[in-house]
């Protein structure tokens, strides 16, 4: 007999199956539409080509299903499946039985194929402007991608596997997880990661069809910037992340996981600037194809990183060598497929636009050269252990101090030469004039440098060279903005008109100076106290007295927590209560510490509690943080004026694809 | 996700990097400590330095640079010290000696290989002004041809 109650944990299991056979449906849909418009696109077949629409669309809603119907086991705690019960429990928060789905391996890779259909998705809606047999093209190779990662899921990392017998309950999701920061992390990465996808689709199928020209520029310009904006949501939601909850309040490690996520981001910053000049010069066609084909390539390398455990990484949650090995297949397919078609065709992609040797165009090749060898260091400190292991004999490790010293004067360099190139015209140009505009933001910038010098204690150049930076990113950037309103009055007026592309530019740039001045001041002058105390006891900091009033027990929801409650103030001025806490998640049998911030414009003051002492009393550790707070402030910049950029009008006009397509090369 | 490494020493002492019984009272010393500290990594754990980590063999390490430097040892005799006894696998910071050059050079040798081909790519596109604007190849006339067709 099967009563109500039965009735509804039947369907329940059935919509998990309906889930799985999505999955192997879209698996099949993904192998058609890779084929079917490629060989149409080739013969010229229009019906085989106008087939990767309707396969791009129908992937999409296929894999959304699936994700649906694995959340939908994730929120009502079906512990017949075996991901559910290893990574939820019924008593977890709503919020956490959601971002459980992709808390883990399985589940993170079915998002990510989620994320490779949308794209795929939004190129067959938005792409009506792109030639036909371009659009077939790409969504092919988007469809190669799609099915080389839904056979990875489908052989390798199942979803929706059975356990025999369910259990009452689950195992929860890892605490460090059971967190806003880290619960976002994942997926804007992973939409960074996967809208490279789109660049490189875009790169072989200009490659098969032999032609780079100022529309295409265009068009794959949007989807770089995706790319790069979610990216750098998403490693700052991680970096914060690691700054509140690890309990010393580090925000990068230059762990290789980091390192993974971070290679894509210097490398799609690099192909934004290099596609503005195939966009407006028609030149560094083919550096820019080779960048796409690199980008997507990092990214690959990034899961790789992630998922085979190959460089014994923290991170590796999934430390399995078949899957290893599968993702390193997928890898080296795509990277020698792109690679092979670029060395046979580069040729045919000629550059047509003179360069002036001081341009913008050039400063752009300074751009590209100086991120591009960033990247590379970035990429051999990450696998030099693994190369000195294996041909050298060596084992050893390549850390923080390494990066510090290797990676550092670049973005200095970088830093110098960017408000000159930003505000440089296109073309044979004067750089006379420009420099003479940009003198009293140089000024400004040395007065903040020297300024700083005289303030700080110790000589570390460091934290007056990072505010210089700043200043001078900041103030040239708003040069810039002011430069373009002209000359003659109503320039205020004109300022709001201009192009939301000139002031994401500026917008993001400054966010950039503003990171880097935050990364540099927390670098050089952090303080830090670390003591047992008393309740009843107070210290001081950096200026701040802080006082431990109070021990007590809380319990949450799926944790007992030891909460201190202390009182900051700066001399006799009472600032803040802050509640320093030290969790323990009975079930996964783990405690996490949760420290206490007073957030400032200026710096963080942070605390963490630690054992309570043998002798009484309870360990402490307090830190002041300058600037903290810039260097995600500055993140939320640069990814604020990539989305204004993108949301300008040259790319929201879907018929501007059309026109630009029919004018050839835009007139500058 | 984040950090194993970090979740494994929780298990074991769920407890933070430097504990208040091991800091020295002499806070020139201190400071020295926690200088080396930061280049040396936790053996057990993944990519994080002895400074930072909570294992308990980190904390014999941190208290092992400390004895030394009571002992008289300077900076480097102390790392040395480390290194003789448990191989440059503790160092985060790789030696510049052998194989490990190309490590170090890795970036500068590109930089100026990367800027060399940059130089010459820009250099020939701005000599060669005359030239390309001159007349339009085959191929581009029927590029062009092409582009005002449809």
């Amino acid at each position: 007999m099967i009563g109500p109650g039965q009735w509804s944990i039947y369907n329940q299991r059935m919509i998990t199956e309906l889930g799985h056979f999505a999955l192997i449906l879209a698996f099949c849909v993904a192998l058609f539409q890779a084929i079917v418009p490629l060989v149409g696109a080739h013969k010229g077949w229009s019906g085989w080509m106008a087939a990767a629409e309707p396969a791009a669309v129908l992937q999409f809603l296929l894999t959304a299903c699936a994700f649906a119907a694995l959340t939908w086991a994730f929120v009502n705690s079906d512990f017949s499946l075996r991901l559910v019960v290893l990574n939820s429990h019924s008593l977890k928060p709503m919020l956490y039985k959601v971002t459980g789905v992709w808390g883990n391996h399985e589940g993170s890779m079915l998002l990510w194929v989620l994320i490779v259909t949308l794209f795929g998705f939004f190129a067959a809606w938005f792409g009506g402007g792109l030639p036909p047999t371009l659009q077939a093209r790409v969504l092919a190779v988007q469809g190669m991608i799609g099915a080389a990662f839904f056979g990875f899921i489908l052989f390798t990392s199942n979803p929706f596997l059975r356990v025999a017998v369910p259990p009452f309950d689950g195992r929860d999701l890892n605490p460090l997880l059971q967190d806003p920061g880290l619960a976002f992390h994942p997926p804007f990465l992973y939409l960074g990661y996967v809208g490279l996808s789109m660049t490189f689709s875009f790169a072989l199928a200009a490659l098969i069809e032999g032609r780079v020209d100022a529309a295409w520029g265009r068009w794959v310009r949007p989807y770089t910037l995706a790319a790069w904006v979610f990216l750098t949501i998403g490693i700052s939601l991680g970096s914060w992340w690691a700054y509140y909850e690890l309990g010393w309040g580090g925000f990068w490690f230059w762990d290789p996981v980091e390192n993974a996520s971070f290679m894509p981001w210097l490398i799609s910053a690099a192909l934004l600037h290099s596609a503005i000049v195939v966009e407006k010069r028609e030149s560094l066609k083919s550096w820019t194809i080779l960048l796409a084909i690199i980008a997507f390539g990092f990214s690959m390398i990034g899961a790789f990183i992630t998922r085979s455990g190959v460089l014994t990484s923290v991170h590796a949650f999934a430390t399995d060598p078949e899957r290893g090995v599968f993702l390193l297949a997928i890898t080296a397919g795509f990277m020698m497929l792109g690679l092979t078609l670029f060395a046979a065709r580069a040729n045919v992609m000629q550059s047509k636009g003179v360069f002036g040797l001081v341009s913008r165009e050039s400063v752009l090749v300074v751009n590209n050269l100086l991120l591009g060898v960033a990247a590379f260091v970035v990429f051999v400190g990450t696998i030099w252990p693994l190369i000195a292991e294996m041909f050298f004999d060596r084992k050893l490790s390549v850390g923080a101090p390494f990066f510090d010293l290797a990676f550092t004067p670049f973005m200095v360099a970088l830093g110098l030469i960017l408000p000159i190139g930003a505000m440089l015209p296109w073309k044979p140009a004067q750089a006379g004039r420009v420099l003479r505009r940009l003198i009293p933001a140089f000024v400004l910038a040395l007065a903040v440098m020297a300024l700083t010098w005289a303030l700080q204690t110790g000589n570390s150049a460091l934290g007056p060279v990072g505010l210089f930076l700043a200043a001078w990113l900041v103030a040239g950037s708003a040069t810039d903005l002011w430069t373009r309103t002209g000359r003659k009055g109503g320039r205020l007026g004109r300022l709001r008109r201009l192009p939301r592309a000139d002031w994401g530019k500026s917008i993001a740039h400054s966010g950039l100076g503003i990171t880097m001045a935050g990364v540099a001041a927390m670098t050089a002058w952090e303080a830090e106290d670390i003591r047992v105390i008393q309740v009843g006891e107070s210290y001081e900091l950096a200026g701040y007295t802080l006082t431990l009033k109070d021990m007590r027990r809380v319990e949450g929801p799926n944790y007992i927590s030891t909460m201190a409650e202390m009182h900051l103030a700066k001399g006799d001025r009472q600032i803040g209560t802050m509640f320093p806490e030290k969790r323990n998640y009975p079930v996964a049998q783990m405690p996490t510490t949760e420290a206490a911030l007073d957030n400032g414009f200026l710096r963080d003051v942070y605390v963490a509690i630690g054992d309570r002492q043998e002798a009484g009393g309870w360990a402490v550790r307090t830190y002041y943080k300058p600037l903290a707070n810039w260097i995600w402030g500055g993140s939320i910049l640069m990814a604020l004026g990539g989305a204004l950029s993108l949301s300008d009008r040259r790319y929201r006009v879907a018929a501007g694809a059309r026109r630009a397509r029919k004018e050839g090369v835009p007139a500058e | 996700m984040k950090r194993l490494c970090l979740i494994l020493c929780l298990l074991v002492t769920p407890a933070f990097a430097v504990q208040p019984d091991e800091i020295l009272d002499d806070p020139a010393l201190e400071t020295r400590a926690r200088d080396i500290s930061a280049g040396l990594r936790c053996l057990v754990c993944r990519n994080e330095s002895i400074d930072d980590s909570n294992a308990t063999l980190a904390r014999d390490l941190r208290l092992l640079v400390r004895e030394r430097l009571l002992a008289g040892d300077s900076n480097t005799e102390v790392v040395d010290y480390v290194v003789g006894r448990y191989g440059e696998y503790v160092l985060l910071k790789p030696q510049t000696g052998g194989a490990n050059l190309i490590l170090w050079l890795a970036g500068p040798v590109m930089l100026l290989l990367g800027g060399g081909i940059g130089f010459v790519y820009v250099r020939r596109r701005a000599g060669g002004q005359g030239r390309a604007e001159a007349a339009l190849s085959d191929e581009e006339q029927a590029r062009l041809r092409e582009i005002l067709k449809d």
